[in-house]
């Protein structure tokens, strides 16, 4: 009943002969990952989507990812769930580091509005053909891309009393522990 | 009894001697029960404007609901059946800032919301108190990043932290509680006056 | 008109913005603007183990706080490989469906009191109450349990916790029944929620909704049975499926799954009787901290123990992506690993996220009262929202 992911691949090459999807494999990748071309991106999303086999008809998730050291730097990752056909799939786009830009999915899936608007706001990376491409979850006038590898994590040191050294601080006078005595007591 | 006197001027009273004392007995002493009886009985009191306005104070805060996490979650348990928050005067949970006056700041601050919270705090009227309830208002908690405010104490003046994550309805009870040792333990200002005009000396 | 639906409001459900721009009565646009508890959970797993993201979870959807941990520890085990021991298995599916009556009791408790409705509040507080109990005793803390790990449990579970448990499933239809009956019949309750807030089925699917809010629509999707994860699919429940996608429909489908829950809470006690003591963490030592008889007597398994207490264990390099069904809807983990033991990347699908996009389509050309029942119908939790 559910669709195998040999058959998905099969499809899409039957379906998109000109367009080269590779899979991606590894040690522990263990979804079917496919590797799309970024201007296609698209195209492969509609033809999963309205293929009357494969039926992906929702989009789960979009993701970024940043390989800092590596290039191409950016990896846009579409996560797709066929209900009828029990199957899920993803999808990769690679990115350069300067000017990431990939064509929005929204006509295909409107879901992916706010998707795209939290990986543009989170790595910087922009959709071509979206709506309205605005900060979702941080200030409106942040600066900076904040799930990129080169942002810090804005870690603010404690203060405790090894590290603050000119801090002038109460000593308890030890001799005399009687509470104060508050005069009304909340019963 | 031999618990220390309280200034609450509605304590039970023991009831006044069955009978009357006779001519040939002597009198028994004066007690306070019995001069504060009759202080009753004519219908005076004396006490402190301080002991009566923070006593009204203290027992009818009114919070406002400013829950944002997790805590906001215990902060209504605190206020449901089991943990009644009520008995304590906060019976009602205000929407609006201008008429509440205490801010149970419940969850984690974020930059986003940081300068919310401080106008809210500037729209509640004096006198406001603030607890900061659990450990991300307190200090910036489990999170220490760039999102997160380290402490609502960065921005409005806090009168009680509840360390907890979160905090269980106990403690948030239990900080209520302080606040409200702290509010029968403050000076009440009276006042502003307004100036009197100043009467020009008459010229001799 | 435009009319601000601040981010504080007693009837947001937490700090989320509506920007509402009003003609009249009519919404004529709603706008969503969320970010006001953004706590950068996804950046900070990046600076932690696998295993000390799992706190950070519990502050997410803080409703169902085992919710969540299951999902982490169900991703990460899938990252690498590996399966919980039956036993654990059977715990996390009961402390699940108790997480899963909590939060719909205290979705109802809030729902209610929006609209108005406010003994249903310390009615459900009153259940709730019961499931944080038994909370505090499994793992020692109300609401920010914390309590699986990536290969089971943190701990074993205490005597007299079963009898608790099943005390508890058993009269929980008792009290489900007490809901129905202030509500469901209730003409207020219906004239309020019947034809309230609809959302199609094609624009649920498009939009990405899931859950009760999919459910409520009439599509029959449930991860629990359409993709069962941690033995559910040996357990015997229905999936309660609504016809006009209206906010009645969303809250008679929550209902009947609280009802569903405490059946498979049942089962589940039953299943732990029959199956007796046994491992409640997996013995696999290069990712799961071996038992302490193990530690004290065992060379190998101390500097396992060393090993994965000191650095965290070692996942082989690839990704992961694990979604379970959280009271919410379909709540995902992405795991990207790069053979250290921190992840390279943990993306989290949050059902309310997605849940939330379909408000815009399901208010607009509504009146201004009911964005009320919308937002309260869609069960959101910006926590999760915001991350």
């Amino acid at each position: 009943m559910s669709l195998a992911p040999e058959r998905i691949e099969q499809r899409l090459k039957e379906g998109l002969p000109g367009v080269s999807i590779r899979r991606v494999t590894g040690d522990a990748i263990r979804d079917l990952t496919l590797l799309v071309p970024t201007e296609r991106i698209v195209d492969v999303c509609r033809f999963l989507r309205d293929d009357p086999e494969m039926d992906f008809s929702m989009l789960s998730w979009i993701s970024g990812l940043d390989w800092l050291p590596r290039d191409p730097r950016f990896e846009v990752v579409y996560g797709l769930l066929s209900m009828s056909g029990h199957a899920r799939v993803t999808l990769k786009v690679e990115l350069p580091e300067e000017n990431p830009r990939v064509p929005s999915v929204v006509d295909v899936w409107p879901t992916a509005n706010w998707h795209e608007r939290e990986t543009y706001d989170f790595f910087g990376i922009e959709f071509t053909g979206h709506p309205d491409l605005t900060r979702i979850l941080l200030p409106e006038e942040w600066v900076g891309w904040p799930l990129r590898k080169d942002s810090p994590l804005g870690y603010e040191e404690v203060a405790f009393t090894h590290n603050t050294p000119d801090r002038i601080l109460p000593s308890p006078d030890l001799t005399r522990l009687k509470p104060k005595k508050v005069k009304y007591r909340a019963q | 009894m031999s618990e220390p006197r309280s200034s609450n001027p509605f304590r039970p009273l023991a009831p006044p001697p069955a009978v009357a004392p006779s001519p040939l007995e002597p009198a028994a002493p004066r007690t306070e029960e019995d001069s504060v009886r009759e202080e009753l009985e004519r219908g005076i009191l004396f006490t402190t404007v301080d002991s009566v306005v923070n006593w009204a104070r203290a027992n009818a805060i009114w919070p406002l609901g400013f829950g944002l996490a997790c805590c906001a979650i215990e902060m209504m348990g605190t206020l449901g059946p089991r943990y009644d928050l009520s008995r304590f005067g906060a019976e009602v949970m205000r929407g609006s800032p201008r008429q509440a006056d205490l801010m149970i700041v419940a969850g984690r601050v974020s930059v986003k919301m940081a300068p919310v919270l401080r106008q809210l705090y500037d729209q509640m009227p004096d006198p406001k108190w603030v607890i900061s309830m659990g450990a991300c208002a307190s200090c910036g908690g489990v999170f220490n990043n760039y999102a997160i405010l380290q402490g609502v104490d960065k921005i409005v003046p806090v009168d009680v932290y509840v360390p907890g994550c979160p905090p269980r309805p106990e403690s948030l009870i239990h900080g209520i509680m302080k606040l409200q040792e702290k509010i029968l333990a403050s000076h009440v200002e009276i006042g502003p006056f307004p100036a009197k005009p100043k009467k020009k000396k008459a010229r001799a | 008109m435009t009319l601000n639906m601040g981010p504080q409001h007693p009837s947001t459900h937490g700090v989320l913005r509506v920007a509402l721009e009003l003609d009249g009565e009519t919404v004529v646009r709603a706008k969503p603007i969320m970010g006001y508890l953004h706590t950068g959970m996804e950046k900070q797993a990046e600076y932690k183990t696998y295993t000390q993201s799992i706190p950070q979870t519990d502050r997410m959807d803080y409703l169902s706080p085992m919710s969540n941990n299951l999902a982490l520890c169900l991703s990460a085990e899938r990252l690498l490989g590996i399966e919980a021991p039956p036993r654990a298995q059977a715990i996390r599916v009961l402390l699940t469906e108790l997480t899963r009556i909590s939060a719909h009791c205290l979705w109802l408790g809030t729902h209610a009191i929006d609209i108005g409705a406010m003994t249903l509040f310390w009615y459900c507080f009153r259940e709730r109450e019961k499931v944080l109990s038994i909370y505090d005793q499994v793992c020692g803390a109300r609401m920010t349990a914390s309590y699986f790990r990536v290969g089971g449990l943190a701990m074993d579970i205490p005597d007299g916790f079963l009898d608790r448990c099943q005390t508890f499933a058993d009269e929980m239809a008792a009290h489900v029944d007490e809901y129905e009956s202030l509500l469901t019949k209730n003409p207020i309750w219906l004239a309020r929620l019947k034809g309230v807030a609809p959302l199609s089925a094609r624009d649920a699917i498009a939009l990405g909704a899931t859950g009760p809010v999919l459910r409520g629509s009439g599509v029959k999707w449930d991860l629990r049975k359409d993709e069962p994860y941690s033995s559910y699919e040996t357990y015997d429940f229905d999936i309660p499926v609504g016809t006009n996608g209206d906010a009645f429909d969303r809250y008679a489908v929550r209902v009947a799954e609280m009802r569903q829950s405490a059946r498979i809470a049942q089962q589940a006690v039953q299943r732990l009787r029959d199956l007796g003591p046994g491992l409640y963490r997996l013995r696999d030592y290069k990712y799961v901290l071996p038992p302490k008889e193990d530690v004290k007597t065992s060379m190998e398994a101390l500097i396992h123990h060393f090993k994965i207490v000191a650095h965290g264990f070692f996942p082989p390099v690839g990704e992961a992506y694990h979604a379970v069904e959280a009271p919410k809807g379909e709540l995902g983990f992405y795991f990207v690993s790069d053979g250290t033991p921190r992840p390279w990347r943990m993306k989290v699908r949050s059902p309310s996220f997605v849940n939330l996009q379909t408000l815009a389509a399901m208010i607009e050309g509504k009146l201004v009262a009911d964005v009320i029942v919308a937002i309260g119908s869609l069960d959101i939790v910006l926590g999760e929202i915001d991350r």
